[in-house]
């Protein structure tokens, strides 16, 4: 075994490192404050191939490991979080097309997700369907060569601004196996959108309610085959937790370097802060768990990427290890700048904010810890 | 035409660079390396003059270890159309790099080769101008601007308080300057697709050039830390320290 990089993945981490560089980060501030999805920057990234890395070949994507996208994501997180993240859930609905849409259907559309011309939201989440999702009950009934779709989703990231929803919704009973997955594009006659959510953070992208009324949707537009839909919806988020993790890995990375640097500079009693122990303690651990952390979510990425019969358990322990504890550094890093990680004018107090939300969705980490110990304890299983 | 543009693997300029504790040169263990950024400038540089319709082969070349082949992918994936990597383990001296690269220029048979003005680390500056002397080439430095025009390169030069204009007959030798433009990145497709395009590998020895060093290496070590600064009472105080300490005016 080799926890090495290879010669490809240092190539794509020097340009995410770059795009976050130059791209990302000297406007994630304002982007955070003024609430700006920056879309222009969104197709630049599509340009460079960001917008469909795991997505088929087929479909205009790339069909890079899971592996190395996760490096990706991590990389370009250090730029800004809240966008990366968008950057993320795009990928994955693009991956949801190139993998379960017909040949023709993913032809049509995948060309311009790939690229970042078009953006794409995943909707998953109802008013009464949060962690239970297998209880939503958005429907869609069959009508000749149409499904008609009516119903609401919540928090749905980029709803509004973006150009296809992934909508999963009950063509049959109730439970997982009546839900159907739908690629639906986002100005149908129907569709309407609420207000803006207003956020703790992940304010470079809005969130918002879906209203769906009769939405006339061509039957072709099924994902897979009628009430595949809830299985489809969980394949797309065993790779979406790897990526929200690799979101929070990346940002309390860039934290963590901003820490050790004001600690060896920033003075008070008469010597750096770096020279006093419980200081010191506290970065080896938040090193230590960074990593840990890292490592998790990079193993998860490569049980995706074998197909392993855990992989669903794998990317569920490292989502809620590696968000808290991405979470845990970068409140560390806050602490370690005293008033400073306090003030807007320094990226902490956001990191905080943006990291935070990594805990909740996708799975909130209560559920991470319910889909591992089902498989803990699942009659004579092996251990993991 | 073909345009033979020259990259070198270098400490990545954002890494603090630190001397090994014997003083026998910088520390390169485990420290993130990078193409030199005037390089990059020189690709993309070559890169536009076959977008232009000026040039329409473009070979990367490089001398150095083995991972020197990861900065010719890099400047595959940027859009060179195949690299060169003359291997060795050893650091070779501006004249060496010259007379490698000439005898790579006698071989490859460009019309123009493109360089950085000076790689970052050793900053030496002077690769170009050798590598022009021993062809006998025309050779245009610290270049922010190349119109090529037949078998002419109208440069600019950036030089001390201003800008020289120069023609320069073809072939000749060009090095960049960091204003000639903004290199583009290399995107995750094109990284891809240069895995697939050609690198030719040639041990140094095989090209019969004499590469051993002319000059010895006496120790490297930090930079003198900055002493404290002193506040002075008046401006002819300022102006007494200037002329007699600092020796400045
Ligand atoms: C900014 C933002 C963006 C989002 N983007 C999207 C999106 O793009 N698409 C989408 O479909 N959804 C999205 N969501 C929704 C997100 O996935 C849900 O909020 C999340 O799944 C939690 O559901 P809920 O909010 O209904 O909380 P609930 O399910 O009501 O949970 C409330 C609390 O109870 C806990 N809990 C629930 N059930 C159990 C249990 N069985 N055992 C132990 N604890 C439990 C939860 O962990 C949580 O702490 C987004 C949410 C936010 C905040
Ligand atoms: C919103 C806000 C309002 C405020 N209001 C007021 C106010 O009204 N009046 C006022 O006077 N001040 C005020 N402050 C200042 C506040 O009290 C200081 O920010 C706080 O005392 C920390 O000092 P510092 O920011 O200089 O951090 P530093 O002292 O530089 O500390 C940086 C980090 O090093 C740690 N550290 C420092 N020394 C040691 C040590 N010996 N051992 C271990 N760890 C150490 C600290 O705990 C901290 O984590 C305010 C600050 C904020 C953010």
């Amino acid at each position: 075994m080799d926890f090495e990089l290879n010669a490809d993945q240092r190539a794509f981490i020097e340009l995410a490192s770059q795009f976050a560089e130059a791209e990302l980060a000297p406007h994630a501030a304002e982007w955070d404050a003024e609430q700006i999805f920056p879309v222009e920057t969104l197709r630049k990234a599509g340009e460079l191939g960001l917008c469909g890395l795991y997505a088929s070949e087929s479909i205009g994507g790339l069909g890079l490991p899971r592996l190395d996208c996760a490096m990706v994501f991590e990389a370009l997180s250090r730029g800004c979080t809240s966008t990366t993240a968008y950057i993320s859930i795009h990928n994955m609905a693009t991956w949801m097309v190139g993998q379960y849409a017909s040949a023709e259907v993913g032809g049509a559309l995948g060309p311009a997700l790939c690229s970042g011309q078009q953006l794409a939201s995943y909707c998953l989440t109802e008013p009464g369907a949060g962690s239970d999702a297998a209880s939503l009950r958005t429907s869609a009934v069959r009508d000749g060569d149409v499904y008609r779709l009516t119903g609401s989703k919540i928090f749905i990231s980029g709803a509004g601004s973006t150009d296809l929803l992934i909508v999963m919704a009950r063509t049959g009973v109730d439970g997982p196996r009546g839900i159907s997955a739908f690629a639906v594009d986002a100005n149908s006659v129907g569709i309407s959108f609420g207000r803006k959510e207003i956020k703790m953070g992940w304010n470079s992208q809005p969130t918002r309610q879906v209203n769906f009324d009769q939405v006339e949707v061509p039957a072709e537009r099924l994902l897979g085959a009628e009430g595949e839909g809830f299985r489809i919806a969980m394949a797309g988020l065993n790779g979406g937790r790897i990526n929200i993790a690799a979101c929070s890995v990346g940002t309390a990375q860039m934290a963590l370097e901003q820490a050790r640097a004001f600690t060896l500079e920033r003075k008070q009693f008469g010597r750096p802060i770096a020279d006093f122990q419980a200081l010191q303690f506290r970065l080896a651990d938040m090193a230590t768990e960074l990593v840990a952390a890292r490592q998790m979510v990079r193993l998860a990425a490569s049980k995706l990427d074998i197909d392993d019969p855990d992989k669903s358990t794998y990317a569920a322990m490292a989502k809620r290890f590696a968000t808290d504890a991405g979470y845990r550094v970068c409140d560390e890093a806050l602490q370690l700048h005293g008033g400073i990680g306090y003030i807007r004018e320094y990226p902490f107090e956001r990191y905080l904010r943006d990291t935070r939300v990594h805990r909740i969705l996708e799975g909130s980490n209560e559920i991470m810890r319910v889909l591992v110990a089902r498989r803990l304890l699942d009659n004579a299983a092996a251990l993991m | 035409m073909k345009i033979l543009v020259t990259c070198k693997r270098v400490l990545d300029p954002y890494v603090k660079a630190r001397v090994k504790a014997d003083g026998t040169g910088v520390n390169l263990d485990n420290v993130k390396m990078a193409m030199n950024p005037f390089d990059e400038i020189a690709i993309e540089e070559a890169i536009r003059m076959r977008e232009a319709g000026k040039a329409d082969e473009i070979v990367a070349v490089s001398i150095g270890a083995a991972k020197t082949e990861e900065t010719l992918r890099t400047a595959l994936a940027m859009g060179a159309d195949r690299a060169v990597h003359v291997v060795t383990e050893d650091d070779i001296e501006p004249l060496g790099v010259a007379k490698v690269l000439k005898s790579l220029v006698e071989s490859e048979q460009p019309g123009l080769v493109i360089m950085g003005k000076q790689a970052i680390d050793g900053d030496s500056n002077q690769a170009g101008q050798m590598l022009a002397a021993l062809l006998g080439w025309a050779q245009g430095t610290n270049v922010s601007n190349v119109e090529l025009d037949g078998d002419t390169a109208n440069i600019t030069r950036e030089i001390d308080g201003g800008l020289e204009r120069l023609a320069l007959k073809m072939p000749c030798v060009l090095t960049s300057d960091l204003r000639l433009n903004e290199p583009r990145y290399a995107s995750l497709p094109n990284i891809m697709k240069a895995k697939k395009k050609p690198m030719d590998k040639k041990p140094i020895d095989e090209l019969g050039v004499d590469t051993a060093p002319r000059q010895t290496l006496v120790s490297v070590s930090e930079p003198p830390p900055r002493a404290a600064g002193v506040k002075v009472a008046s401006v002819d105080e300022l102006v007494d320290k200037l002329k007699n300490e600092a020796q400045v005016i």
